[in-house]
């Protein structure tokens, strides 16, 4: 049994140790919010917050969560900056099917929690482990200084 | 905002429907049924298969066509509420039962999402949907009223008599409206009288997409589901041997092994569960005639299949004028392509011994349902299908491979199965876009081609998956962009050589025909502009003659990239230009290639003419996203296969574009009266052409074949 704290509300999971913080989340605890891609890292749609930095929850054994503090899409609107990027992504339109967009949101608040005003290179350097089919990189680049510029 | 997909308002909305007015037949099917139903629901107004609106004034609007990023639920909703009048605010979208009477996409017959169709077919037929049920409102507040018809107007969702001063909500007219007579050919709006129409509008699918409250397929959770990973046969056509399951069953959580034909599957009570066990089994496969296939030998077989004449699909007399001398020849092949959509290839499937739910994301509804009842061994009216958004398409859910498999397993489960498809089986067992080959010749009289030959191989994937629209001689998706180009050619002869690859299954994929068809074309255009001394633009604009949206384009293209702007030593611009899918659209990219031949693509320019934009915004998006899928498979694309086995197996292997290898991206949209163009597939096709034609400009290598081989762009080394 793991007791673990997720958007604020401890949670406990019936599970093996290592099982992915990912198959808790979706498969144990129904917050489907957070997405599987890759399995491997690769592809970033998995991102969730652990304290506040940004971890890809696929390779996160949830024994190896502790006492840190999960934050996931689903509670992310809560914190002003994540907020501000929801609110961009929509303004902007960034999104289109959306799916790898949970991962998205997640690596560009923590890139926002850390460096309020990112240029292109720290952009680049936060964002490209997260992967878009759809091919929104253009928007999210936008979205992202849309709402470091107040939103 | 997008409608919870719950059971029970889903059953009714079927009950509805299919009493519903079938106004995109042409066939009014308001029968005894709806009479019925209506009985509980007398206050709702339901013209036909694809309005409801309720006497408390919720509008809901049924979607035909899958939402798979592309707007299209935006864009059909504003195509209806244009000619309502129905302000879209506050509508409820929901997705449309399996019914290809009532659904089918008006350009396939069938439930489709694909091809680039939804707005062109949809066009007309949805907007007479909303143009109809106004009418029916319009006439139900006028005979309250006691006024003519005529005098009365509508406007955000309201009838209005403005001599009288009266208007009415058009919830309250519900049950009136629904005793009208739909009018036999209502009235449309002229083009000037748009107000959504042309003008940006947000998208009405995206914000449960920020918090990760939209429930894909892959999020479905039925009472009492359990998890499921598969492993299917390596090799086409291939066989389980022997399964040693013993470590797997000592698991945790394990609750079931099943193994058939081809699969292995393990459910158990998380995703991760079933992954971990099913890697615990030691499987041997037996792999069958095609366990010694390779890519070289795929590869050879498309060569010589193409040593046929093919099938006649264009034959204005060239073909006398193209061998011998002042001819010059070339041949550009395409590998093949895996989709890998970002939410992998999933199913859920409950079957019992009388019904069979699916929840799935597909872009075939009625064929999903047709496959899972077969698979079942069930009538089709026993399947119940929940479609949901898909979290990318690009023509892998067109295929029901996976729903099959889905529901062949879930036969040996008491309950409900969620199968998810590692991202390794999702992109090592898939059906794929098949290996292309064009063959390109042209007789060049004074710097300009007077006779253009164009032949291409490759499957049929038309014939197979939609047979009606195949004849069994020429292929129209695998000819378009080549049997049509954008300019006046003096004499063409394009055909078509039919060759399945053996031991591939192949599919859709973003751009279909076209993107073997442009690729060919276009980069033969600017080889035969080199053997001719002119440049790229010019002898596109000689080449074009009277088809003047396509000279829009390259005009505007070339302007917005500032052709004639010096670049750099080893840098270079690359135009494309094409005709599909009903749009012209031109791309000119801009490129440095470095001394070792690394590529880095600096700036893509899209003009696009799609005619009359329904949400330009939307258009500006498909064409952003569009390129950077064509730039994945210029760049990284290629499924190579050895002992019959994918060689790929995650994005570490199947590279895809990354934020930081995007270029800059402009998109023009030209504006004109025309009758819609596609717009999801146009993009990607034009990204290769331009981005080899610019790496020609750079560095003198011309590339003839998908993806760039940078070790034919290193200084000093030669193609």
């Amino acid at each position: 049994m793991f007791e673990i704290s997720i958007n604020g509300n401890r949670r406990q999971a019936q599970v093996d140790g290592d099982t992915p913080l990912l198959w808790v989340l979706r498969d144990v605890l129904g917050l489907t919010g957070t997405k599987f891609g890759c399995g491997i890292a690769q592809c970033g749609a998995c991102t969730v917050h652990v304290d506040g930095s940004p971890v890809r929850s696929c390779r996160l054994p949830v024994s190896a969560v502790g006492a840190r503090s999960i934050t996931t899409i689903e509670g992310i609107g809560a914190s002003p900056i994540g907020a501000k990027v929801q609110k961009a992504w929509l303004d902007l339109e960034v999104i289109q099917c959306g799916y790898c967009q949970s991962g998205q949101i997640m690596s560009a608040v923590a890139l926002l929690e850390g460096n309020s005003n990112p240029d292109d290179e720290a952009i680049d350097a936060a964002m490209s482990g997260n992967i878009c089919r759809c091919g929104t990189y253009v928007r999210i680049r936008e979205g992202i200084k849309r709402a470091a510029n107040g939103g | 905002m997008v409608a919870d997909p719950s059971v029970s308002r889903r059953d009714a909305l079927r009950a509805a429907a299919i009493g519903g007015t079938a106004l995109l037949l042409g066939v009014n099917l308001r029968s005894a049924s709806i009479a019925a139903i209506s009985g509980g629901a007398s206050a709702t107004f339901a013209p036909d298969a694809f309005i409801r609106i309720t006497s408390d004034g919720r509008a809901t609007l049924i979607m035909p066509q899958t939402e798979m990023g592309q707007g299209i639920y935006t864009a059909l909703s504003m195509l209806i509420a244009e000619e309502l009048d129905l302000p879209l605010d506050e509508v409820t979208l929901e997705e449309a039962p399996a019914n290809d009477k009532l659904y089918g996409n008006p350009i396939f017959k069938v439930q489709a999402t694909g091809g680039s169709t939804s707005v062109r077919g949809y066009w007309l037929p949805l907007r007479t949907v909303g143009a109809s049920a106004r009418a029916m409102l319009v006439s139900a507040a006028a005979r309250r009223w006691r006024v003519d018809p005529s005098t009365c107007r509508t406007e955000a969702g309201e009838v209005i008599h403005d001599a009288s001063g009266r208007r009415s909500s058009y919830g309250p007219l519900a049950a009136a409206a629904m005793r009208e007579t739909p009018p036999s050919a209502p009235q449309l709006k002229r083009l000037e009288d748009f107000r959504l129409i042309g003008r940006s509008h947000r998208r009405l699918d995206t914000r449960p997409k920020t918090d990760g409250s939209l429930r894909y397929g892959i999020d479905a959770m039925p009472e009492g589901v359990r998890f499921a990973s598969l492993a299917c046969a390596p090799v086409l056509g291939g066989r389980v041997e022997r399964v040693d399951d013993s470590q797997a069953r000592a698991l945790p959580g394990v609750r079931q092994i099943i193994v058939l034909n081809d699969i292995v599957a393990v459910v158990a009570d998380t995703s991760w569960g079933a992954m971990r066990a099913l890697a615990a089994i030691d499987i041997k496969w037996r792999d069958g005639e095609f366990g010694s296939l390779s890519t070289e030998t795929l590869r050879e077989a498309l060569i010589e299949a193409g040593r046929a004449d093919g099938n006649v699909a264009v034959d204005t007399g060239a073909s006398s004028k193209l061998s011998g001398e002042g001819v010059i020849s070339e041949f550009y092949d395409l590998p093949l392509l895996a989709h890998a959509p970002m939410e992998p290839m999933n199913c859920t499937v409950h079957v019992t011994a009388e019904r069979c739910e699916v929840w799935v994301g597909t872009q075939v509804m009625t064929m999903t349902q047709r496959a899972a009842a077969e698979e079942a061994g069930l009538p089709p009216e026993k399947v119940v299908v929940h479609n949901h958004l898909i979290g990318g398409g690009f023509g892998r859910r067109l295929e029901v491979d996976g729903v099959r498999k889905a529901v062949r397993i879930a036969r040996h489960v008491d309950g409900p199965v969620k199968v998810v498809w590692s991202r390794e089986e999702d992109i090592a067992r898939a059906p794929y876009r098949s290996l292309y080959g064009s063959w390109m010749r042209a007789r060049l009289e004074d710097g300009r081609p007077v006779a253009w030959g164009h032949k291409v191989a490759g499957p049929t994937v038309v014939g197979r998956w939609l047979p009606p629209a195949f004849d069994g001689k020429v292929d129209n998706d695998a000819v378009d962009g080549a049997a049509e180009t954008p300019y006046d050619l003096p004499a063409s002869y394009v055909t078509w050589v039919r060759h399945e690859p053996k031991g591939i299954a192949t599919a859709f994929w973003r751009g279909v025909g076209p993107n073997m068809n442009v690729f060919a074309t276009e980069s033969f255009v600017d080889r035969v502009a080199h053997e001719a001394g002119r440049s790229p633009l010019d002898l596109r604009r000689s080449m074009i003659g009277k088809h003047l949206r396509a000279r829009a384009v390259l005009d505007m293209a070339a302007e917005k990239a500032g052709w004639n702007d010096p670049l750099p030593h080893r840098q270079g611009r690359g135009i494309s230009l094409q005709f599909a899918f009903g749009t012209y659209l031109c791309t000119i990219a801009e490129v440095a290639v470095d001394e070792d031949g690394a590529v880095k693509v600096l700036r893509m320019t899209t003009a696009v003419d799609c005619g009359t934009p329904v949400n330009p915004d939307g258009i500006v998006s498909q064409i952003q996203g569009g390129i950077i899928f064509g730039l994945s498979a210029a760049l990284h694309g290629r499924i190579t296969i050895s002992n019959g086995r994918t060689e790929q197996s995650n994005f570490h292997d199947y590279r895809v574009l990354r934020m930081n290898e995007t270029p800059r991206i402009e998109v023009h949209v030209i504006r004109n009266a025309e009758p819609p163009g596609g717009i999801g597939e146009p993009g990607t096709v034009s990204v290769q052409a331009a981005v080899a034609n610019a790496i020609y400009a750079a560095t003198g290598v011309h590339l003839t074949r998908m993806p760039i081989d940078q070790s034919l762009l290193a200084k000093g080394a030669r193609a």
